[in-house]
């Protein structure tokens, strides 16, 4: 599988990140680097084997649904770029 | 004693001194403080807290004074960044957390810090733990104290803990908190000639720890000798119910199960290990290594780990679609820095802008391609298809485990340190380093580097034992006959 320019913008966007549109060929060169390294995944026969989710086989704990920890908006706040009365602030998002 | 020989003390040694009075948590904290001022070229310290560890070595004097204080009360140790440290900064190395200090501590920290440790600081690291030279930081390189022969060009302390295994092999600290998601505490170790363990998956919390790829990341110390592994390992494990996969098993003396004697273990030789061009003193390294414990009384045995070859392609699915999934957070919010904005940009444009310009090249290009992989359509042949590889390697092990094998001995890296700066254009080169450390992660298992040779032009190598889950006990205990077998002494030769 080969990733041409148009994928890797549409990787980027989805990831959030700004790429210019000059840095596209070489990262879809990059990616393709890295899946062709990938690739070699292919050889394996994994017919009937469940994919991994934990590699301790145990089972997630529960615990009770309560409140466990809360009432510090500043401490919660104070690392935040922009924060005003109480809130996070950030640029507009509705219209 | 003299300063140096305070910092060149190891956590045993320093315990039982402090406890005889013969030496004061105080003067063991001043002097790997001045060790640290005089150690800027090596970029291993990053966040300097002097007054905190002095605040806590005095502490610990009164601590130990008052009788039973724990076995790291007053020791001195350096904390990678990746571990939220409260009120000090805590930024992975990396500039979207530029400005960041938790208002809280991680588990493991906070384990050490109960225990009386003494934090000189934060050490430097690759950007998100992602990379094998710690040339992804944002601090700058940290740099091995080993050099070559008589060549002054700056050798790569391995990574991604690069800063603890630098700090550690230069006697600026007792001892570093590292933190291994596919070699990243193993292979600076063996770069540097010092001791790093990962626990099995679960031992030690991942609460408060920069997360990476959930599913692989383990904290563990990286210390000059197994003898310190046990005593700091040991600290900082334990269950807590802020992580949900920190497993709920009693925490041993590890120490206490250092006898040395390995007399009728049997020790698994992988042949899958012994890779094409691998340079001729590693595996020479490895066969010596062998005879140690061979003569030491274990029993070796060759084995076969046969989808070892595969281990580092899954490893490059698995760990970046995890590092997109955490990653996510980092959107100029809530932490961190924050883009500056054009007259217009949306919310879109502060996040593109934000992560574009707060991320390093490695992090974005893994969040990218961890992106793809979990992408509709590609789901299932990349994410899915490496889980499923990832099932077969864990299998492997459980084989050989099942089958009597006591531990398994390989090389930890497939070099020795190389040199700073050399051309990184092909990320999958670098990607190789991680090759004898990544199957460990990836299985969930402990794992432990120890010193045992030196190359011809005098750089430290190492070895690496792999051991049954939550059997840290009897790898240490194997890893200590190793350690004593080899007798290796040398240190780096002080140009800083």
């Amino acid at each position: 599988m080969s990733i041409d320019i148009a994928t890797a913008a549409k990787v980027a966007k989805l990831a959030r990140i700004k790429v210019e549109n000059d840095d596209l060929p070489a990262l879809a060169q990059e990616f393709n680097a890295i899946l062709g390294f990938i690739e070699q995944l292919e050889e394996v026969d994994v017919e009937g084997v469940e994919p991994m989710v934990s590699v301790t086989p145990m089972p997630l704990p529960r615990r009770k649904d309560v409140v466990t920890d809360g009432n510090q908006p500043q401490k919660v706040l104070s690392n935040a770029p922009d924060a005003r009365e109480g809130f996070f602030s950030v640029p507009k998002v509705v219209e | 004693m003299s300063e140096t020989a305070l910092t060149k003390l190891t956590i045993a040694d320093a315990r039982d001194a402090l406890r005889k009075g013969e030496v004061s948590s105080v003067e063991l904290t001043e002097a790997c403080l001045s060790a640290i001022d005089a150690a800027d070229a090596l970029g291993a310290f990053v966040h300097k807290t002097p007054e905190i560890a002095m605040d806590r070595a005095k502490a610990a004097d009164a601590r130990i004074k008052a009788g039973d204080a724990p076995d790291m009360c007053g020791i001195p140790v350096g904390i990678k960044d990746l571990f939220c440290t409260e009120g000090v900064a805590s930024q992975a190395a990396s500039k979207i957390l530029e400005g960041f200090r938790p208002e809280y501590e991680s588990t493991v920290s906070g384990q050490l810090k109960d225990a009386g440790a003494v934090m000189l600081g934060k050490l430097n690291m690759d950007e998100f733990a992602m990379g094998s030279s710690n040339e992804t930081s944002i601090y700058g390189n940290a740099v091995n104290p080993w050099r070559k022969g008589n060549s002054d060009a700056a050798l790569t302390p391995g990574g991604s803990s690069g800063g603890s295994a630098s700090a550690v092999a230069a006697d600026l600290c007792l001892a570093a908190t590292g933190t291994d998601t596919g070699g990243s505490i193993r292979q600076p170790a063996a770069f540097t000639g010092i001791v790093g363990l990962k626990p099995t998956y679960g031992r030690c919390s991942r609460w408060g720890v920069v997360a990476f790829a959930s599913s692989l990341d383990q904290a563990g110390p990286m210390t000059k000798t197994v003898r310190d592994a046990a005593i700091m390992g040991r600290a900082m494990m334990g269950h807590d119910p802020k992580d949900s996969t920190s497993a709920n098993l009693a925490v041993p003396d590890f120490e206490a199960m250092l006898t040395g004697d390995v007399r009728g273990k049997v020790i698994g030789i992988p042949k899958e290990y012994r890779m094409d061009g691998m340079p001729d003193e590693i595996e020479t390294l490895w066969s010596e290594g062998t005879a140690m414990l061979k003569e030491a009384g274990a029993e070796i045995r060759d084995i076969t780990l046969p989808h070892t070859k595969y281990a580092l392609p899954a490893y490059y699915v698995i760990a970046p679609a995890e590092a997109s999934s955490n990653l996510a957070r980092y959107d100029g919010v809530r932490f961190g820095y924050r883009a500056k904005l054009s007259q217009g940009d949306g919310i879109t444009e502060m996040y593109e802008k934000t992560r574009a310009e707060g991320f390093g090249p490695e992090v974005k290009r893994r969040v990218m391609i961890g992106t793809y992989v979990l992408s509709a359509g590609f789901y299932d042949a990349y994410y899915n298809r490496a889980r499923r590889v990832r099932a077969l390697i864990a299998r492997d092990f459980e084989t050989v485990f099942a089958d009597g094998i006591d531990a398994i001995l390989t090389p930890a890296t497939p070099s020795a340190a190389f040199e700073l700066g050399q051309d990184v254009s092909d990320p999958v080169q670098m990607y190789l380093n991680d090759v004898f450390t990544v199957t460990v992660n990836l299985a969930g298992l402990p794992g432990i580097a120890v010193p045992t040779g030196m190359d011809r032009t005098g750089l430290p190598l190492g070895l690496q034992l792999i051991g049954k889950p939550w059997e840290e006990g009897e790898l240490l205990n194997t890893a200590y006959a190793l350690e004593q077998a080899a007798g290796f002494v040398e240190k780096p030769a002080r140009w800083w």
